[in-house]
């Protein structure tokens, strides 16, 4: 049981209780914009994700208290933090945030050990060596609790630093590209430390992070970000493979994004018809779409599947549409094909297979091939008009249409 | 060798160091660290000394100090005799005159710091105070150091100001800038020789001294 000794008490001021979670709302209109609301439950880790500019550091900022938007609500497991309506704000140093800044921010005139022993001021002083090297052997870290900063790999002074915002007991973690700035290889084993850790801690953790995969790899949910406003909240396979908009689609980088027209929906099959230019489609049953309504549509590339030259099957009957290979990309384990469609004329798909698979069925570029897109995987989105001459992603003829 | 001089000379660079301190601190902390519009005329208004003639200074003093003036007046109640010619009138003309001296070096010394190593502080829970005294005073040290040290060698070698606003007083305004100047202008050229070389040698390892604490010392912390 640990005695903060010395603490303002300022959560006096008593919120809902959340589940032990954090609840966050942001709204302003300049001089950066924000209309952000999330949450995050304790034990689950939230990415924020979005382009450079999206605000999601600013939000990671304003959480910690190092930034107070114009509106803002902020209750951490009970505690409010911040309360417009209330004219409640506390100070950063006055809430329990656990930052690890995308520098680390070490103090170059401390040891690795000092360091952490810096957020140890709610413990009596006899105990900070002993808590601070607990902490450091939990990142693994003990033997270099002795070096300064500047003696220290990014890796390891990432680590210090994760240590130092846990040494403070916090009620959330928040994480500031926290992996940005190491090689390939130490990042790999960085991760995989980061979930070793976080099934022993509890409270919630929000990383941001501008790369896709990282976010896929380490959250439990995503919440993507675009200019200050969040477009939408859920688990990494909800938002790739259901956005809610063209844009967040764009966003993720979705390959496979065309504007259609619904011709109607089929009760008994479950089905939606739509008209991609000229080429009838079988989608995943959603009636909120009229017919006749323009839409925009996505499939990811996993869901689009090639036709075995040598052994044809029932699934071929699904979708299916013909073409060549136009791109043909080696990434290691597999292989990414763009492939120019017959009909409709200029369209192009992306997709993915395994190199092997590539090999056996003899894939180059130029090759005919014949595709199927699953019907499960076709998501209708409301219609996202063209700009720049460009309507669909894979299309540059500046006469396009929807 | 006037040691009256001189030892007035080391008194008055001390008294400006050590009353200059704090304010240099002070001043130079919140100047790295507001984003104050007046920021720009504020610190014009302290690098003043830095180009004005001494002279203008000191006569400025003068008609501030002098028993014309309101705060003269003033300041003879309180001190019983009019301040100029005075060392009082020395400490005031020097605190004035060092200002550039004994801020800017700290004000560079808290702006070198980042930004983000001080909001990491707040974030491990240390109050304001606590992070100037922690984080802040530790990472400035040198360039505290470095005021402190080029506002006494400043200070030893003052002149114009001195001899405008203190005059030629043996033991109350004479320092040994002034004593020196005071030798020549008798020709006794061999007092003049050994001040001067003296005076030369004190500020030469001085300056020497800043150099070494800001460049070796100073490195340790620039990771």
């Amino acid at each position: 049981m640990i005695v903060w000794v010395g603490r303002t008490g300022h959560s006096s001021v008593d919120g809902p209780k959340l589940m032990s979670g954090i609840q966050v709302q942001f709204k302003q209109s300049g001089p950066i914009a924000l209309a952000v609301e999330l949450t995050c439950q304790a034990g689950e880790v939230l990415a924020l994700v979005g382009p450079s500019g999206s605000g999601k550091t600013t939000i990671l900022r304003a959480i910690a208290g190092l930034y107070q938007p114009l509106y803002g609500l902020i209750n951490c497991q009970g505690e409010i933090w911040q309360d417009s309506s209330r004219q409640i704000a506390l100070s950063a140093y006055q809430r329990a945030a656990g930052l690890v800044f995308q520098n680390y921010a070490l103090f170059p005139h401390l040891t690795a050990l000092e360091n952490v022993q810096a957020a140890l001021a709610h413990l009596p002083k006899a105990l900070h060596a002993s808590r601070a090297r607990e902490l450091l052997q939990r990142v693994h870290l003990d033997g270099l609790a002795d070096r300064y900063p500047d003696a220290l790999s990014g890796g390891q002074q990432q680590r210090v630093a994760m240590a130092r915002a846990l040494a403070r007991e916090p009620k959330v973690l928040l994480l500031d590209e926290p992996f940005s700035a190491v090689d390939q290889v130490t990042r790999r084993r960085l991760y995989r430390e980061l979930n070793e850790l976080r099934r022993s801690l509890s409270m919630p953790i929000i990383l941001v992070t501008h790369d896709l995969d990282e976010a896929t790899l380490l959250a439990d949910r995503l919440c993507i970000l675009h200019k200050g406003c969040t477009l939408q909240s859920g688990t990494p396979l909800q938002v790739t493979s259901q956005p809610v908009s063209a844009r967040v689609a764009r966003l993720l980088d979705q390959q496979n994004l065309f504007n259609a027209q619904i011709i109607g929906h089929d009760d008994g099959q479950a089905v939606t018809w739509l008209n991609w230019r000229g080429q009838q489609l079988e989608a995943r049953y959603q009636p909120d779409y009229l017919p006749g309504q323009k839409v925009s549509w996505m499939i990811d590339p996993a869901n689009v599947l090639l036709h075995r030259r040598r052994w044809p099957s029932n699934g071929d009957r699904e979708n299916p549409l013909f073409g060549f290979v136009a791109e043909y990309m080696a990434l290691g384990p597999y292989v990414s094909l763009r492939i120019e469609l017959d009909q409709p004329s200029g369209a192009a798909l992306t997709m993915t297979l395994p190199s092997h698979a590539a090999q056996r069925n003899a894939l180059a570029l130029g090759e005919r091939v014949s595709l199927s897109l699953l019907t499960q995987g076709i998501h209708l989105m409301p219609y996202d008009p063209p700009w720049n001459g460009k309507s669909e992603s894979g299309e540059h003829s500046p006469n396009s249409e929807s | 060798m006037d040691w009256q001089a001189l030892g007035l000379s080391f008194k008055l660079s001390l008294v400006t160091a050590v009353i200059l301190l704090p304010v240099g601190v002070l001043t130079g902390r919140w100047l790295a660290y507001s984003a104050v519009k007046a920021k720009v005329l504020i610190q014009a208004l302290l690098t003043l000394p830095l180009v004005l003639p001494p002279t203008v200074l000191g006569y400025y003093l003068l008609l501030l100090l002098g028993g014309n003036s309101a705060f003269g007046k003033l300041l003879t109640h309180i001190f019983g005799q009019p301040l100029v010619f005075s060392f009082p009138a020395l400490v005031l003309a020097s605190l004035l005159f060092n200002l550039p001296f004994a801020i800017q070096p700290i004000q560079r010394a808290f702006e070198a710091i980042p930004r983000d190593i001080r909001e990491a502080a707040a974030c491990c829970g240390m109050s304001p105070l606590t992070v100037l005294r922690r984080i802040e005073l530790p990472l400035a040290w040198t360039g505290i150091a470095v005021a402190l040290v080029m506002t006494f060698a400043h200070t030893l070698g003052e002149f114009g100001v001195v001899l405008m606003v203190g005059g030629n007083i043996p033991g109350e305004t004479k320092t040994i800038a002034i004593a020196i100047y005071d030798r020549v202008q008798a020709f006794d050229n061999d007092a003049a020789s050994v001040m001067s070389a003296f005076l030369l040698v004190i500020s030469l390892l001085m300056i020497a001294c800043t150099y070494f604490v800001s460049d070796r010392l100073g490195r340790s912390y620039r990771s």
